[in-house]
């Protein structure tokens, strides 16, 4: 399997993963496309607080998707749970976000990972809706587990990373995985994240992980993040990492 | 004409009634509003109010229930309580029956409340209270009896998001006390017509404007500019050569008020004057990111006369008159002969003296500025301003607010926002557009109608279009979001013992900027109060430092206190540049710059964009020298490198400063059509293209996402969850910019981009000025002119360190010995 330069691939308990600069992770092998916590209609449960945040999220996400879709031509799509952003959103979704998410279920599988946001994904959606799903050395949930067997593959946290340089900083979305695991980023237009740092997400991990920040038109491998992490380091091409 | 009691008061106090004072007595006998432009120690706020207390020293004993006769607005809340005080003497001395009161945000709960039901004859307040007042059910009730509004430093507040909710409330005020007069206090403008125009309720068509009284003039001030003939930097701004003299002008007065323009450079002059100190005076720190008792004790200390000198940014600019301060030095440029006037005028408030004042130019550029500077102040000119329109996303809150005190009808609103000066031209349209946005958002989604912060009620026979609050929440929600001024997102700063775990404890010395706290590491050292401090980690909204003595500490970077080089003055500096024979009063270093200059290359005459390019170390140059500020010749330079990334240029980067910007690339620039390269189109497509991704947009944005309410900066019940924010305005404005580009959020930060952070209003002056004017040089080799530009980049670029320090030093000598180079 050869990776594209604009991307980066990870070994995870024998798989092979290909982070995709949009936050969506990419399996080659079993031609599944992952994302995580996609919080669709988080804009109107704002709404329902009487906070007006522009109602255009969920297509904003759609969109990002089905851009990545277009590229992969995904046999199946796994959402990695908190797919929606409360239990009412899925009846919120306007006539063009349904037509888009019709279109994205037409042309592949869906498995509906069930979130702490959304415990009953909507069954009309189509698709599976699944607590964890299993296929060969992976094991695909929402929220990580401190002592998970290898090959977890998990969302919920929503990672982020900072590198500071020259006085200035970036903060960007993130993966955050090594050999047995991985983290993927939140891929919702209205989610924030959660440092690296955070012992939240350093803690599932032993002494060395990395973090994989978006760039505008690649991903970039921070190894271990420290603050202060230096990006002279980085990789100028695709790499393997593997353990 | 002032009553016999007024008449002995003054007589007692062995002064006579001023013209001016006695002028705004009979303006208010007539009823009318009036303008009063004073110079500092004209007895201004006295003049304000002495109608005022005669109206009420004349009044029948039974008209004294309790009804606020006098409401007096000031922009800082430490100015109202010392006005208060002030009053107190003449009401005490005279034995009048007359009570005031301050209300600001310090001011108990309990007492707030009193206020609303037994108000005092006259209170003293903020532009941010008033908008709570207005916005309380009670608002009628209060204010009915009204007589006059006092406006204090109204120069501070008219053209600004805090003069826009000002002159709402006003507007609105003008609703409840039909005929209430306007008083406006104002230091010496360029042009006072548009502060008369904000004080008077503007008509449907045409204009009104408040009468104008101008109190004579005080002595002129005595300037002096410090000067060596054997040595002056070729940039910086530290002025780090010229502190012995600073010293010695502190030892020449009792109390001096040192102005630097950033709190940076307040951190750092405080250090070097200190390290000069040799006999011990008392000198302080003052500036706006010190904890406020900090700042309060210095405050205190300086009012008892207890200080030699006070190092201090903007902070002081207004403010209490601290009687024993006789000598303003002011370090770096003064950016404005205005802001120069008003800091000048801090020193002796007696007005037939003479202000003493001292001018320290810290680079070359600045000694012009400074010479400029000087010339406009005693010839009393000053700068104009740019004319803002009223901002949408303050309408926005207000409209908020108005819901707040009662369900209003939307066409007598929309008649009454109108009245306020600043939105005399608000077009129907785009007040409909703020009132959706506050009703449901205003996108053009519908989806959000259900929610409805605002409420259509059905129409009657005699009521049409009227809006209600949907729900009280949202009237708590209000008042704790109001007011225009959004800081940027700060972090504690705490001080430990070293050795004490992260977190534990610690004094707050202050507060920092987030993103300058992120760029640090632990064990980084940097200099904040007066200390240097360093870094040990980051505890939820805190940061935890130790003391240290590391000399190579940096300075934060604040992004507080930026303000550009005026028009005005821009102007004054390019004229004396481009006239040799007014270089004579320049320091002989700085005549021989320009001199080399001449030869060199060329001077620019008046009128003309002077656009150099040369080699220098495998890169090519280009070089212009706009003068109009450091904010618009960096948009000017974002512009220009995607001009020259598609002509193939190859841009690498480019540098701004107040006076110049350089562009470096990896092909020669020398063969390109420059008018084509500066031509105003421009301004279209690729500033658009620009603007889509700037930060500095994004911050803008944020703005008017927060002052409209859009996203809350505290929720009720939720105020002390250490957040600044609920929501990142950056994921916000990528989904609406791509979704809905015209929604009135993006259209208010357009405007507020032009003349805010991005200055794209001068930029665009600029470019229509220098049409078919621009002179080009092709030079072998850097400009005179060029270098200090050319010495940011480097500054900008080494990083700090003791190796490092040599490579920029030898690199500087080279640079200068090339451009000075006679052959």
């Amino acid at each position: 399997m050869r990776c594209v330069w604009t991307d980066l691939c990870l070994t995870v308990n024998g798989e092979t993963l290909l982070l995709d600069k949009s936050g969506a992770a990419w399996w080659p092998r079993t031609r599944t496309l992952i994302f995580a916590d996609l919080h669709f209609e988080k804009g109107s449960s704002y709404a329902r607080g009487r906070q007006f945040l522009p109602p255009y999220d969920t297509r904003a996400t759609l969109l990002r998707m089905a851009e990545v879709a277009a590229r992969r031509s995904p046999a199946r799509i796994i959402a990695l749970g908190d797919s929606f952003h409360d239990p009412f959103a899925a009846e919120r979704l306007g006539t063009e976000e349904r037509t888009l998410l019709g279109a994205l279920a037409a042309r592949a599988q869906f498995i509906w990972i069930r979130g702490n946001h959304d415990p009953h994904p909507p069954a009309w959606l189509g698709g599976t809706v699944m607590e964890e799903w299993r296929e060969g050395g992976l094991v695909f949930r929402h929220e990580p587990r401190a002592k998970a067997e290898p090959g977890e593959i998990a969302g919920h946290l929503h990672p982020a990373a900072r590198i500071a340089k020259y006085g200035r900083s970036v903060r960007r979305r993130c993966f955050a995985g090594d050999a047995m695991r991985l983290l993927l980023p939140s891929f919702g237009a209205y989610t924030g994240g959660l440092d690296v740092g955070d012992p939240a997400i350093a803690g599932l991990f032993g002494a060395r992980f990395h973090a994989f920040m978006l760039g505008q038109d690649r991903v970039y491998a921070i190894p271990r993040m420290q603050s202060g992490g230096d990006p002279s380091r980085l990789p100028a091409r695709g790499i393997l990492v593997s353990g | 004409m002032l009553p016999q009691r007024f008449e002995d008061w003054f007589a007692a106090k062995g002064w006579t009634a001023r013209p001016h004072q006695l002028a705004l007595v009979q303006r208010a006998q007539e009823g009318q509003s009036v303008l009063l432009v004073a110079p500092t120690g004209g007895g201004k706020t006295l003049a304000g109010f002495l109608p005022s207390l005669i109206e009420l020293s004349v009044r029948p004993k039974r008209a004294r229930a309790s009804r606020l006769h006098t409401l007096y607005i000031s922009p800082l809340k430490a100015l109202a309580v010392d006005v208060a005080r002030n009053l107190e003497t003449p009401i005490a001395e005279m034995g009048l029956a007359v009570t005031v009161e301050t209300r600001t945000g310090d001011t108990p709960a309990a007492r707030r409340q009193r206020q609303r039901h037994v108000p005092p004859d006259i209170l003293l307040t903020t532009p941010e209270q008033l908008a709570l007042l207005i916005a309380h059910p009670r608002a009628p009730q209060l204010f009915e009896g009204l007589k006059t509004v006092v406006l204090d430093e109204l120069h501070a507040l008219y053209n600004s998001k805090r003069g826009d909710l000002l002159a709402l409330g006003l507007a609105r005020l003008s609703r409840l006390a039909p005929g209430h007069r306007r008083v406006g206090l104002s230091a010496t403008v360029a042009d006072p017509l548009p502060l008369r125009r904000f004080l008077s309720p503007q008509p449907m068509a045409g204009e009104a404007l408040a009468e104008l009284v101008i109190a004579k003039g005080g002595a002129k001030p005595r300037i002096a500019i410090s000067a060596s003939d054997s040595y002056v930097p070729w940039a910086g701004h530290l002025a780090r050569h010229a502190m012995l003299d600073v010293m010695a002008a502190i030892g020449e007065s009792k109390t001096a008020l040192v102005f630097v323009n950033t709190r940076s450079q307040a951190e750092r002059t405080f250090q070097e004057l200190w390290r000069l100190n040799e006999n011990n005076w008392p000198i302080a720190l003052h500036h706006g990111s010190l904890a406020p008792e900090q700042r309060r004790k210095v405050e205190a200390a300086m009012s008892k006369g207890g200080l030699r000198a006070v190092v201090c940014t903007s902070t002081l600019d207004l403010g209490i008159d601290w009687g024993a301060v006789d000598k303003v030095i002011c370090i770096g440029a003064p950016k404005g002969a205005a802001r120069l006037v008003q800091r000048i005028g801090r020193a002796n408030h007696r007005l037939d003296e003479p202000s003493a004042a001292l001018l320290v130019p810290a680079n070359r550029f600045e000694v012009l500025e400074c010479n400029a500077a000087r010339d406009a102040v005693l010839a009393g000119e000053l700068d104009g301003e740019r004319l803002k329109q009223g901002s949408l996303d303050v309408l926005c809150q207000h409209i908020w607010g108005m819901a707040v005190a009662a369900p209003f009808q939307a066409q007598a609103l929309f008649e009454e926002v109108r009245s306020a000066a600043p939105f005399a031209q608000l077009s129907h349209a785009d007040f409909e557009a703020a009132l959706g946005f506050v009703a449901t958002g205003g996108y053009a989604l519908k989806s959000y109608d259900r929610y409805a912060r605002l409420r259509q009620l059905p129409d009657g026979p005699s009521s049409k279009n009227m809006w209600r609050l949907a729900h009280p929440r949202l009237a708590q929600a209000y008042r704790l979001n109001v007011g225009v001024i959004v800081e940027e997102p700060m972090i504690d700063i705490r001080l430990q013992s070293r050795g004490k775990p992260i977190g534990a404890g610690g004094r707050r010395l202050g507060q920092l900027e987030e993103y300058f706290i992120e760029q640090l590491s632990a064990g980084d050292t940097f200099v904040f109060a007066g200390d240097v401090l360093r870094f040990e980690g980051l505890r939820e909204t805190a940061a935890y430092v130790t003391r240290t003595n590391d000399p190579e500490a940096q300075v934060p970077s604040y992004n507080g206190g930026k303000f550009p080089l005026s028009t005005f003055l821009a102007q004054r500096v390019r004229e004396m540049v481009s006239a040799p024979e007014r270089w004579h009063v320049l320091p002989e270093p700085v005549q021989e710059w320009l001199k080399i200059q001449e030869w060199r290359s060329v001077i620019p005459k008046p009128g003309q964009l002077l656009v150099e390019t040369f080699p220098r170390a495998n890169r090519h140059y280009l070089v212009c020298y706009p003068f109009e500020g450091r904010l618009a010749h960096q948009t000017l330079g974002m512009l220009l490198t995607r001009r020259l990334e598609r002509a193939r240029m190859k841009p690498l980067g480019f540098i701004a400063n107040e006076y110049a910007l350089a562009v470096w690339a990896a092909r020669d620039m020398s063969g390109l059509d420059m008018g084509k390269l500066f031509d105003e189109d421009m301004l279209g497509d690729d500033l658009d293209a620009w603007l889509a991704d700037s930060n500095l947009y994004k911050r803008t944005f944020r703005n008017c996402a927060i002052i409209s309410g859009l996203i809350e900066r505290k929720i009720p019940g939720k105020e002390k969850s250490g957040r600044q924010v609920t929501f990142s305005s950056d994921l916000i404005y990528d989904v609406l910019r791509a979704h809905e580009p015209d929604h009135v959020l993006l259209r208010a930060t357009y405007a507020d981009a032009g003349s805010g952070l991005l200055d794209i209003a001068r930029l665009s002056d600029m470019l229509t000025r220098v049409r078919s004017r621009i002179v080009t040089r092709k030079l072998d080799r850097v400009s005179p002119l060029a270098v200090p530009a050319l010495l940011e980049i480097s500054r900008e670029m080494v990083a700090r360190g003791e190796v490092e320090e040599d490579i920029l030093r030898d690199n500087e000598d080279a640079l200068i010995a090339d451009a000075m180079r006679v052959d």
